[in-house]
């Protein structure tokens, strides 16, 4: 019929060489990079990696979720009960974490799948408040004032020894590489987990859902099961993340590890701040996030005050972030979803 | 072969009974249309025949199956398309997408299978040059040739098109009437709800009025719409 249905534009294909080249840099980098800066990166992508899991619910999926908490701080603490009660080594037992979430997202999902809108975002923090609870109680992993992953147990993690000889790095350096790698790795795979979700017919229905489901079901695609797919994924990927979190910190308390600021604040901020809904949105994001922590980070409760100023303007003046305002400029998608008809005639 | 039977379907909300007793049956190809009132229960029978809502008692049957108590999905997916009367489009997805999502869930395909028939569909309905515009930025008459198109997209042996001609313009409203005969033409059975009389009788075969949630007549369209109840009740004047 002499069209054609692409997803692909000139930015995209240029994104996608210009990301190969940055995971290779990634890879590479511990060799020459300062232990700060891989300490900074550290963050930058464990942060990414969050963001872009609360943009696939919320941006993507419509599910506003302010309890995303609760799957870093049950992902961390079934690593550290993974290390301490059953001798796991801590990079394996990060798994944990991700089976771990991804059992506590069922009844939550359960739950807060009855309410819409705000209610929903209110009944997830609630759900995170009290597992926060739960886990309080939990006296051989510190109760309420917490723990540290034992020394033995930091010290021979697997693939430690051999980064230290590889770059000749003391083993606390040579941890950090390796949870570095881990959070490349990680948000790598999310971003094209993600990217090919929403490429994929599912990535359709979840868009159906998001904008209006009643029309959804009445053409066909079940919205329950859209929702339960992408909630339960990315609950799981979140788990994994704060399990790799604290196997870096190696320390752990409830407050910290469900902390609401840390994990879904600041999380929001940065998906906001970027854009949500759009894959670019977090990575400029994060990047404005960790510019503003660098430089204002000892202000104490003004930086707080600026991030929440800057949050509000965004919102009022620029609802789709900052990359929704280059995107409405330029027309630049590095990740397009967009499944674009071409070359179709009329008539 | 009957497409669609209905056999005394009641449906209340509190005590307010919105569909009282209704039976009727459409045999396969036809065009029934669908008139009464504001309130008459017209937009619940809709509701009622796609699963929206399941009623309290009688028994509905498609394509001879027993569909009652199945959820709204399996009735698309054995053929019932359906348009709202207040257009809603996935507003962030494109015309294209629209549809795209629509023929691929509705016919439980894969979207490379169903994309020609998406790009011919959006041809007919005149959408063509919009394909790639966002749903939510479309005009009135876009957004309603939008729920049609979608409909269609889900591979509908029964259309069900509630007010689609409401708010045209008269040749807005002809160019949509000439677009619903042509589909009719190609044997889809059609039941549609409409204000707008001129355009509904062109099409439809067979029409059924309804009132207080009660069937008060059917038949064909010159018998009903000269009957004398139908005149009273219905257009509230004595002619």
């Amino acid at each position: 019929m002499g069209h054609r249905i692409t997803t692909r534009t000139r930015a995209s294909s240029i994104a996608g060489i210009i990301a190969v080249a940055l995971i290779a840099v990634g890879l590479i980098l511990p060799a020459f990079a300062s232990r700060s800066l891989i300490q900074d990166l550290f963050f930058i992508l464990t942060m990414l990696t969050l963001a872009q899991l609360w943009n696939l619910i919320a941006g993507f999926g419509g599910m506003v979720s302010v309890g995303q908490q609760a799957f870093v701080g049950i992902g961390a603490y079934a690593m550290f009960a993974g290390v301490i009660l059953w001798g796991w080594d801590p990079v394996p037992a990060i798994l944990l974490g991700g089976v771990a979430a991804f059992l506590l997202a069922i009844p939550m999902a359960f739950f807060a799948f009855r309410l819409a809108g705000a209610y929903f975002a209110i009944g997830t923090w609630v759900i995170a408040e009290v597992t926060r609870l739960v886990v309080a109680q939990w006296k051989t992993l510190g109760g309420g004032t917490g723990t540290s992953l034992p020394r033995e147990a930091t010290a021979d993690i697997i693939g430690v020894e051999t980064i230290a000889r590889l770059f000749g790095l003391r083993d606390a350096a040579a941890r950090d590489v390796l949870a570095y790698w881990l959070a490349l790795a990680l948000a790598v795979a999310t971003l094209a987990t993600i990217y090919a979700l929403l490429r994929s017919r599912t990535g359709l229905a979840l868009a159906a859902v998001r904008d209006n489901d009643n029309a959804a079901r009445s053409v066909g695609v079940d919205a329950a099961r859209v929702k339960w797919l992408v909630f339960l994924a990315a609950a799981t990927m979140t788990g994994l993340v704060g399990a790799l979190i604290y196997v870096q910190t190696a320390r752990i308390s409830p407050d910290a590890a469900f902390s609401v600021t840390n994990w879904t604040a600041y999380v929001i901020f940065i998906a906001v701040i970027g854009g949500i809904g759009r894959l670019e949105g977090p990575i400029l994001g994060v990047l404005v996030f960790w510019g503003l922590q660098t430089a204002f980070a000892d202000y104490g409760s003004w930086y707080l005050l600026a991030l929440g100023l800057l949050a509000i303007a965004t919102m009022l003046f620029a609802p789709r972030g900052l990359w929704g305002l280059i995107h409405d400029r330029t027309g630049i998608a590095l990740f397009p979803v967009q499944r674009r008809l071409i070359g179709a005639k009329d008539g | 072969m009957t497409v669609l039977e209905l056999t005394n379907v009641s449906k209340s909300f509190g005590a307010l009974q919105v569909t009282d007793d209704v039976s009727f049956s459409v045999p396969r190809g036809q065009a029934l249309g669908i008139i009464g009132p504001n309130g008459a229960g017209k937009s619940t029978l809709f509701n009622l025949i796609t699963g929206n809502i399941l009623p309290d008692a009688g028994a509905i049957t498609l394509l001879g199956r027993d569909v009652t108590r199945s959820p709204a999905m399996d009735r698309v997916r054995m053929g019932v398309g359906r348009s709202f009367q207040i257009p809603q489009p996935f507003e962030g997805l494109t015309s294209f997408e629209n549809l795209l999502a629509a023929a691929a869930y509705g016919q439980n395909k894969r979207e490379a299978e169903v994309a020609d028939q998406c790009v011919a569909i959006l041809r007919d309905t005149e959408l063509l040059p919009k394909a790639n515009q966002l749903a939510g930025t479309l005009s009135l008459l876009d957004r309603k040739r939008l729920e049609l198109a979608r409909a269609m997209a889900t591979g509908p042996e029964l259309l069900l098109l509630d007010e689609i001609a409401g708010g045209l313009t008269e040749g807005e409203c002809q160019a949509l009437v000439a677009t619903i005969k042509g589909l009719h033409g190609r044997g889809v059975t059609i039941i549609w709800i409409e204000h707008v009389l001129h355009a509904l009788n062109s099409v439809v075969e067979r029409l059924l009025v309804l009132d207080f949630g009660r069937v008060i007549g059917i038949g064909e369209p010159e018998t009903i719409m000269a009957s004398r109840e139908v005149r009273e009740i219905y257009l509230g004047m004595d002619v």
